[in-house]
């Protein structure tokens, strides 16, 4: 077994909110409950959920942008909690974020090349004539002419910001690239050429991604593994075509229903959801779907089920697979 | 009968500059949509179909006029009514679904006011008749406990919850088309599966028509009839929407198709090459030709026109265009 | 419905670039622009092209001498109304005052005075106000607190007032004139850039290069303050105009420039009883320039707001 890139074991996240002069109670929102998984070298993750099941919480604690309330992430072998100073820095160097707007991820008034370079120049003692090549490297690498470097950002169109954005993301050697809903604000034609491109970058530098999406489609086309978050909480995880063929918990089930079909005729297991995705400030007790489950027993809302491995290489926490 | 909406070589402009600048937005767009049908118009970013839906319901921004065509509701072309005559139509025979409910909703409003404000101008209810009416809209879009939700404010519902009472504020007026523009873009996955079927049931109890903008072929795959893909600013290519999956005319069309990632496979991607184009300075010959993929020679030179292929259906591509036709 | 038939021919290359330059001209204001000019002109090139100096009495003609004194020779005529009227002379066009100092050239030469203490005082103002507002906005928490409520008492002391009082402790002078308005004009900017900032810190790309560990000194100076520059430009215009009133109301009261420097607000001050000795010249020139200053220099500042925000929407 390869040792694994990433390693996060029950990692959780909790926000204090209310209490105090405000008034109201003082409570928790729960953003991150207590998840684990693994991501290898030289693979992907995707990582699927709707609005407020935790996702984004999530990046920010693999990036260093959050601490952790409780739990562990290992990189490279080594406890991010333990992490300080310079080899902090390494590993903000190692892990790399792309995010989903074009147009706000880069300086409106900076030139591109000074942009991309910002985190060599950051983390690397080279020369400007160095970091001037990496950048023509790099825009290379993406695409786009080394030329270019002297533009604005506002001289490219959003597909080709996006095309910054990652080379700016790898401009260090990252090792993990946490890629927050890259595609999801680019028109549909352009969503192709970088879906290629990162297909093309993992292939070529061996980098690996943290997919984070809500299109089950674009995410099970580049992930090897995919893992579905609901409310702070991992409910599945598996391979990703494993997981397409036969999803197992009932969420995982109504999200591939509530993903749109391919052509008009195909056959969808109808599964509507009723009601909305429960406040994380109070989730229902035991497990957190079981309100708006179709398939909800009366033990689901006494205990939370745990993630299980089913089969190899597919968890699911759910009652309806416990044995 | 005539169809509901009648739209003929419309042509609407955006004026920059004092008018030495100009985009060629919608440039000769015609369908037509009949009563109970839901009509898809795709396309990306800049290809006119938002233009198209300001340009029917006559409220296009300032710079933007339309310069030629005619848009016929029921018989009637909107375009020689006076601006008071079409303040009767907008909410009452054509309503509008925008993309962000929390810009549709007014905050200062309780929803009460905002569902019955259409009603109350259009169709004169009044009093109890008005509240009947109002918790019968909010009900159709299955909105839970209406009594209650009626008296609240746009800010204390979650985005579908607001999304739907658009939907009812489209409704309330009567219409007998409802435009709407990419009303789920902004909405989770499962949100979006009930709003699209809660259209579906709006639309078959009411016999509305709809017009559905969206960049998304999934949601054409599953709500249209029939579909027109845009491409700057002109259609290239309408048919219903098993001729547009599984045999499509336009290169732009197959080329969509194949560049959507598609669940449980992984098969590579077709990358349209290119860039969508500059609407202020579009190519000669068909606009699609720099990133088509069967580019001919003709191709480059001359403009293909939109040629009928039976049954409503259309095709702007010397492809389909067969040699005896193409003088 | 008019139609209007859309271009339907490719321009020529020659008509393109007129057009262009139609557009630039057509957008840009003018007005203001040439007011302010033939002031900057005239105060960078005043000791070139001002006809006569600013401090020595212009040297009258023995006509003037004969018809004012009765004399043929006179070491000044003071008083001298503008060209146009019967006892006037192209020579000193805007006429003299009670010493015989030609108006315009000293018009020209306050012209400097104005331009520099206005600008230099707002420059200053401008540059501590950014720096306070962007660290403000950004380091939060005390630094916050601090430099906010300093900012909140600061702004309400009366600006006239206090830079009175200020200049009661210091004196008169040019430079102490600058010291004052940097003073007391720096909380206008802090305000409004701390605003700006709490926005911006949260997009994406500062927070991008906060993960990216990038100091939080270069990210103030990288990313901050280029991107407050906008807003802090259209302050700027706009409190040049405000700068060069307070500088005119203090020497207008004889706590600013001291004479005989021809600050305009003295040359004002100085000749208030002429105006009602019927030499308005003197009082009134002076006024219309200071009035050009301020107004082009507020038309620009609407001008440069109207033009910098939408670009930073659409971007």
């Amino acid at each position: 077994m390869r040792e694994p890139l990433l390693d996060v074991r029950d990692l959780r996240k909790h926000f204090a909110v209310g209490g105090g002069l405000l008034g109201g109670k003082p409570g928790h929102v729960k953003a991150v409950d207590g998840i684990s998984f693994t991501i290898n070298p030289s693979e992907t993750l995707g990582l699927v959920g709707e609005s407020g099941c935790g996702k984004t919480t999530t990046a920010k604690l693999i990036l260093a942008a959050e601490e952790p309330t409780a739990g562990a992430i290992t990189f490279e072998g080594r406890d991010l909690a333990t992490l300080k100073g310079k080899e902090l820095m390494d590993y903000r160097r190692k892990v790399q974020v792309v995010f989903q707007d074009p147009y706000s991820s880069l300086s409106p008034r900076l030139r591109v090349g000074e942009i991309i370079g910002e985190p060599i120049v950051a983390h690397e003692r080279l020369s400007r004539g160095e970091v001037q090549a990496r950048v023509a490297e790099l825009l290379a690498l993406v695409g786009l002419r080394p030329d270019m470097a002297r533009l604005f950002p506002h001289e490219f169109s959003g597909g080709q910001r996006q095309r910054l954005a990652i080379a700016r993301a790898l401009s260090t050697n990252a090792r993990l690239v946490v890629l927050d809903e890259p595609v999801s604000a680019l028109d549909v034609s352009i969503r192709a050429h970088i879906i290629r491109l990162l297909e093309e970058v993992q292939a070529r530098l061996g980098v690996s991604y943290l997919f984070i999406a809500h299109d089950l489609a674009a995410v099970s086309h580049l992930s090897q593994q995919t893992a579905v978050m609901y409310l702070g909480k991992l409910v599945e995880v598996a391979d990703s075509l494993a997981l397409c063929a036969a999803p197992l918990h009932p969420y995982t089930k109504a999200l591939f229903a509530a993903s749109l079909p391919s052509h008009p005729d195909e056959m969808r297991e109808e599964i509507v959801l009723t009601g909305e995705v429960p406040s994380a400030l109070n989730p229902p007790p035991g497990c957190h779907f079981h309100p708006r489950c179709p398939f909800a027993m009366p033990r689901c809302s006494e205990r939370e089920p745990a993630l299980l491995e089913v089969s190899p290489g597919h968890a699911v926490a759910c009652y309806l697979y416990e044995s | 009968m005539p169809p509901v909406l009648q739209v003929t070589d419309l042509k609407a402009h955006y004026f920059g500059f004092r008018g030495t600048r100009v985009v060629k937005a919608v440039d000769g767009v015609s369908f037509c949509v009949e009563a109970g049908e839901t009509l898809g118009l795709v396309g990306e970013s800049g290809c006119g179909k938002t233009t198209t839906c300001h340009a029917i319901v006559r409220l296009l921004p300032p710079g933007a006029r339309i310069v030629g065509g005619s848009i016929e509701l029921d018989g009637e072309n909107l375009l020689d009514k006076s601006p008071s005559e079409m303040r009767q139509i907008r909410g009452r025979r054509i309503a509008t679904i925008l993309q962000d409910p929390m810009a549709s909703l007014d905050p200062l409003f309780s929803i009460y006011d905002q569902v019955a404000e259409p009603a109350y101008y259009h169709r004169s209810l009044r009093g109890a008749r008005l509240r009947a009416r109002v918790r019968e809209l909010l009900a159709a879009v299955r909105i839970p406990s209406p009594e209650r939700r009626m008296k609240e404010f746009p800010h204390q519902m979650s985005g579908g919850m607001r999304q739907r009472i658009v939907g009812a504020i489209a409704q309330a007026g009567g219409p007998q088309i409802i435009v709407a523009d990419e009303p789920t873009t902004n909405l989770d996955v499962t949100i979006q599966l009930q709003y699209l079927n809660l259209l579906k049931d709006l639309q078959r109890a009411s016999g509305v028509a709809l017009i559905f903008v969206t960049h998304n072929l999934g949601i054409v795959a599953k709500m249209c009839d029939n579909v027109a893909v845009m491409y700057a600013g002109k259609i290239v290519e309408m048919q219903s929407v098993r001729g547009l999956f599984y045999a499509p005319k336009h290169p732009y069309t197959r080329a969509l198709l194949d560049s959507i990632p598609k669940l449980g496979s992984k098969e590579p991607l077709y990358a349209i090459p290119g860039q969508p184009p500059d609407l202020s300075a579009l190519p000669t010959g068909c606009t699609f030709h720099p990133r088509c993929s069967q580019v001919m020679d003709r191709c480059r030179t001359d403009e293909p026109w939109e040629h009928p292929l039976g049954d409503g259906a259309t095709a702007r591509c010397w492809l389909a265009i067969p040699e005896a036709t193409r003088a | 419905m008019a139609t209007i038939p859309a271009r339907a021919t490719p321009i020529g290359s020659v008509s393109r670039v007129a057009m262009r330059s139609y557009r630039i001209v057509a957008e840009v204001p003018s007005i203001p622009l040439l007011m302010l000019s033939i002031l900057v002109l005239a105060a960078v090139f005043a000791p070139v092209i001002a006809p006569h100096g600013k401090f020595t009495p212009v040297k009258p003609t023995s006509a003037q001498c004969q018809e004012k004194f009765g004399t043929a020779t006179c070491p000044y005529v003071d008083y001298v109304p503008p060209f146009w009227s019967s006892t006037g002379t192209v020579d000193t066009p805007l006429g003299t005052d009670f010493l015989g100092r030609d108006v315009l050239s000293r018009l020209m030469h306050g012209a400097r005075i104005s331009l520099v203490v206005a600008l230099t005082g707002t420059l200053f103002a401008g540059a501590i106000g950014t720096l306070l507002g962007v660290l403000a906005g950004y380091l939060g928490k005390w630094w916050d607190q601090i430099i906010m409520r300093v900012t909140d008492a600061w702004l309400t002391l009366p600006s006239l007032v206090f830079a009175i009082l200020l200049s009661s402790v210091r004196g008169p002078g040019v430079w102490n004139v600058v010291l004052i308005l940097a003073l007391v004009f720096w909380s206008r900017y802090s305000r409004a850039v701390r605003g700006e900032v709490l926005a911006l810190r949260e997009r994406d790309f500062v927070r991008l290069a906060e993960i990216n560990g990038i100091g939080k000194l270069t990210i103030i100076f990288r990313h901050l303050i280029p991107n407050v520059m906008n807003t802090v430009m259209v302050l700027f215009s706009l409190q040049v105009g405000v700068a060069v009133i307070i500088e005119a109301s203090l020497s207008f009261l004889g706590v600013g420039v001291p004479p005989p420097e021809p600050s305009w607000g003295l040359m004002m001050a100085q000749e208030r009883d002429s105006l009602m000795a019927g030499k308005w010249w003197l009082a009134v020139f002076p006024g219309i320039c200071i009035t050009m200053l301020v107004l082009s220099a507020n038309m620009l500042g609407d001008w440069l707001r109207v033009r910098l925000d939408p670009q930073l929407r659409n971007r």
